[in-house]
């Protein structure tokens, strides 16, 4: 059977991970795996009676990151470890971890079973939409350590960091919503139930108890929906009266407390049956709406800030011995130890080691690049490789990328989060309410005084703009659904209304509009000998250009051999002598000293790389962009609508291939610093401009943060992002163009569904300032309107998003 | 035809009670997440798998 297989050269997949396997090397009874550590973690499942875990799913394992053994020891300090506890007591401690791999039904099943590889612990619990895994665990029997390093070993790393500690416990999703939406539907069933013989009339042939009954009833139970259940209009309606304005919460309260005010009346009375039915079917639809909208992405974190990245505490040497500390109490002149994958916290001076550094969190290049001794290292960067020795010099918070967040753009809170058309409908709707309610009651006033108050508050309670406060909520909240499943989460609701209303786009260069490590090298002239790889390779190490480290990238398992009089002109290339050879690697006006390009420059889809030995030309290695699929559509479609620009932070080279794509070039901006960014952006805005800012490292966090609507592009969305208000997939990065128009669509709905609810509103003013409104009629009038409108938007935008986003599909669990 | 509004309150009385279960529920974080149970329910009991492997 395994024969066969391998004779029709069938790929061989990893039984653990799913990953291809290069060979069958590793194995172990006809499975195979793609590397020792998937087999590991077999092995350790095999030995525990686990196997289960691969029923569920189809090679569900992660594969387990090489960890260095003190990588956890961090835990052992009591006071770190009571930070990471949610609860520690005498025998038991409980914690919560975030573990993002987390991703099917073996998960969960393996997880909750982990207390089969520890004995030491109680009970385990999976939340999986949230990702997070609960666990109870008896002290003297197991540490907070040693469970760490079990979930490491099967590959569920634990994410704890400073962010993860200081804010702990904070709950998004609100249960008072719930708490209100339970009350309000309580009181309209039952109420509508009450009602009953007053929409049937046949209150007047029984008994007038009955009447009476019901009437008191009805005003009793809906007494708590008035004061509990409507309280989340009467709160953001006084905040916004305190500053003098009037927003759509406003006529939505008066309505609502005038339903009441008259309700008691008629009822207390005895002159009517009131409109308490009206009034908890309004309240308890408009709530509807409100938990429709709250839709969230509890596995996403759309707040990060450096804390999110950065570890919880640095290993230091004082006097020689190692220990370990609280990151906030690093301090300028520390030495610290930096291993391999651990994240550089501060500005710091290398000391000793070989440091080579991944600054993908920063910039979203992901390529390492090499650093000597006595180099500057700059927080945020990953080292790869061996243990590095590092002296701060600055705080935490004051290096070159953490101060970012000391400006004023981060500091300052600001009220993005309200909704702009909602407030101008608020604000003019409450004025012709108000007008017309006045006039029609001085017009009654003359006519007949009886009915005149009657009037007036009938036109309050038929005006409430119900309607519209149900549209925003069920078309946005609808639209954010349908975002998701296109894989580009939005924060909320007011996201949507905010991107539909800019008109500049930002863009930065890479990781958002290049791929990282998708680049393919190749080398056009004589193949090199084994020799000149390893010069190639000696020679392209030190470099700092993008360019000559994806060439290093290439060639990094060769020999390495020392180099002497090495020079980097930046953006030009790098020459230095190896043994006898005097060896140059650059463009090619600095390898050869001519000016004019050659003949491999024909082909301009790429990058070239120029490389010689004793000055004669040895060959060019020419390197494909690696711009990410449809950008020249992307932006050809998104050029007709807005005004584009692009900030990078690298060096000019890229120009001349970028000017191709982007046809205003005076709006490419290059060797931008974070703050230059910010700044950009702040520009902008002064000119009263709408900007979205599309960026992905730390390096664009201000600029995503200063923006009005930042969007994060992320090769894995549960994984790292700046602090936005959206994040796309990076796979969908194509469909941009039609996911900002979508939301221009959704505006456009719920623009047609305010006409329909004003006709609504117009038909029962007639009714109403001629002293016709009946508790019937409203009853019918409020319900059919509402709900018509929600039916509208929900069914108009799903088609729209069919329309414009594609067919949906509906595989997507987030 | 009064014994109706004794009915009528004692309707009221079950409906407030299974407010009070819903509120119940909302309190003790049943709706807190709403899809790992879905998953969880369809797990086996530990003893039986040991019975089906013999």
């Amino acid at each position: 059977m395994s024969d066969k297989k391998a004779y029709i050269n069938e790929q061989v997949i990893c039984y653990h991970c799913g990953d291809t396997c290069k060979d069958k090397t590793v194995g172990k009874e006809e499975k195979y795996f793609c590397c020792m550590g998937c087999k590991i973690v077999f092995e350790i499942l095999e030995e525990n009676k686990l196997c289960k875990y691969y029923d569920f799913e189809k090679s569900p394992g992660i594969s387990p990151a090489v960890r260095s053994e003190s990588k956890y020891s961090y835990m052992e300090d009591e006071q770190t470890a009571g930070q990471i506890l949610d609860f520690s007591g005498d025998d038991i401690n409980t914690v919560t971890f975030l573990i993002p791999q987390m991703h099917c039904s073996s998960c969960i099943w393996l997880l909750e079973n982990i207390n089969k590889l520890n004995s030491g612990i109680i009970s385990s619990r999976v939340n999986f939409l949230q990702k997070k895994l609960s666990l109870k665990f008896l002290n003297d029997k197991t540490s907070l350590k040693e469970i760490s390093e079990l979930l490491d070993s099967i590959g569920y790393e634990p994410l704890i960091n400073l962010e993860s500690v200081e804010k702990k416990k904070k709950s998004n999703y609100n249960k008072k919503l719930y708490y209100k939406i339970g009350v309000a539907g309580f009181a309209a069933g039952n109420i509508m139930l009450f009602s009953f013989p007053e929409y049937l009339g046949l209150d007047r042939n029984l008994d007038g108890v009955f009447g009476s009954f019901f009437g008191y009833l009805n005003l009793l139970i809906s007494i708590p929906v008035l004061l509990y259940s409507a309280s989340v209009y009467y709160i953001p309606a006084i905040k916004a009266l305190r500053k003098r304005a009037i927003n759509i919460d406003f006529p939505i309260s008066l309505g609502i407390f005038v339903l009441f005010l008259r309700s008691a009346y008629e009822i207390l009375t005895q002159s009517g049956a009131g409109y308490s039915d009206s009034l908890t079917m309004l309240v308890f639809l408009l709530l509807v709406g409100k938990i429709f909208q709250n839709k969230t992405y509890d596995a996403l974190n759309f707040e990060r800030t450096y804390k999110s990245y950065f570890p919880l505490s640095v290993a230091i040497i004082k006097s020689g011995i190692e220990t370990t500390i609280p990151l906030s109490k690093l301090k300028k002149g520390d030495r610290i130890i930096v291993r391999n994958g651990e994240l550089i916290p501060a500005d710091s001076i290398l000391f000793k080691g070989d440091g080579n550094i991944d600054y993908g969190f920063v910039t979203g290049e992901s390529i390492p690049v090499n650093k000597i001794l006595g180099e500057i290292v700059y927080a945020g960067g990953k080292q790869y490789g061996g243990a590095i020795e590092l002296e701060v010099l600055k705080d935490v918070s004051q290096s070159y990328l953490t101060q970012l967040w000391n400006n004023d753009t981060f500091t300052k809170k600001e009220d993005k989060n309200v909704s702009w058309f909602s407030n101008i409908v608020g604000k003019y709707f409450t004025v012709v309410v108000l007008l017309i309610a006045n006039i029609s009651t001085i017009i009654w006033l003359n006519i007949n005084p009886v009915v005149a108050l009657s009037v007036f508050t009938a036109v309050l309670i038929v005006a409430c703009p119900c309607a519209i406060a149900l549209a925003i909520p069920f078309t946005l909240g609808n639209a954010l659904r349908n975002y998701g499943k296109e894989k580009f989460y939005l924060k909320n609701i007011n996201t949507i209304e905010r991107l539909a209303r800019t008109d500049t786009i930002v863009f930065d260069k890479t990781g958002t509009i290049t791929q990282s490590g998708n680049s393919s090298v190749s080398f056009i002239g004589e193949p090199l000998d084994e020799l000149e790889k390893s010069l190639v390779k000696s020679i392209s190490r030190h470099s700092t250009h993008p360019l000559s480290r994806r060439v290093y990238l290439e060639y990094q398992d060769c020999e390495h051999f020392e180099i002497s009089n090495l020079k980097e002109h930046s953006g030009k290339g790098i020459s230095g002598n190896i043994l006898i050879s005097r060896v140059a690697l650059g463009s090619y006006g600095f390898v050869t000293g001519k000016e004019k390009t050659d003949k491999y420059s024909e082909d301009d889809k790429s990058s070239k790389v120029y490389f010689s030995i004793n000055d004669r030309l040895r060959g060019v290695f020419s390197i494909n962009n690696s711009y990410r699929k449809g950008l020249k559509e992307v932006i050809e479609k998104l050029e007709k609508d807005f005004e584009l620009h692009l900030l990078s932070g690298d060096n000019e080279n890229e120009k001349p291939h970028l000017s191709k794509i982007f046809k205003n070039n005076s709006l490419l901006h290059f060797k931008q610093s974070p703050e230059d960014k910010l700044n950009y952006i702040l520009r902008l805005q002064a000119d009263g401009k709408r900007v979205l800012m599309i960026g992905d490292g730390l390096n664009d966090a201000g600029a995503i943060k200063q923006s009005d609507v930042g969007i994060s592009v992320s090769e894995d969305i549960s994984g790292f992002s700046p602090s936005c208000d959206g994040i796309l997939d990076s796979e969908k990065f194509s469909k941009l163009p039609e996911m900002i128009l979508y939301s221009k669509t959704s505006m456009k709905i719920i623009y047609l569904s305010f006409i329909f609810s004003v006709l609504y509103n117009i038909v029962g003013l007639y009714f109403a300032v001629n002293g016709l409104l009946s508790p019937l009629f409203a009853a019918v009038l409020m319900p059919v309107s509402s709900v018509s409108v929600v039916l509208f938007c929900v069914i108009v935008s799903n088609f729209m998003a069919k329309k414009k986003l594609g067919k949906i599909r509906f595989n997507n669990v987030l | 035809m009064k014994i109706i509004i004794i009915l009528i309150i004692i309707s009221l009385l079950v409906a407030i009670s299974f407010l009070v279960a819903f509120l119940w529920a909302v309190k003790s974080g049943q709706f807190d997440d709403r899809y790992t149970p879905s998953v969880r329910v369809l797990f086996d009991e530990e003893k039986k798998s040991d019975n089906n492997k013999l």
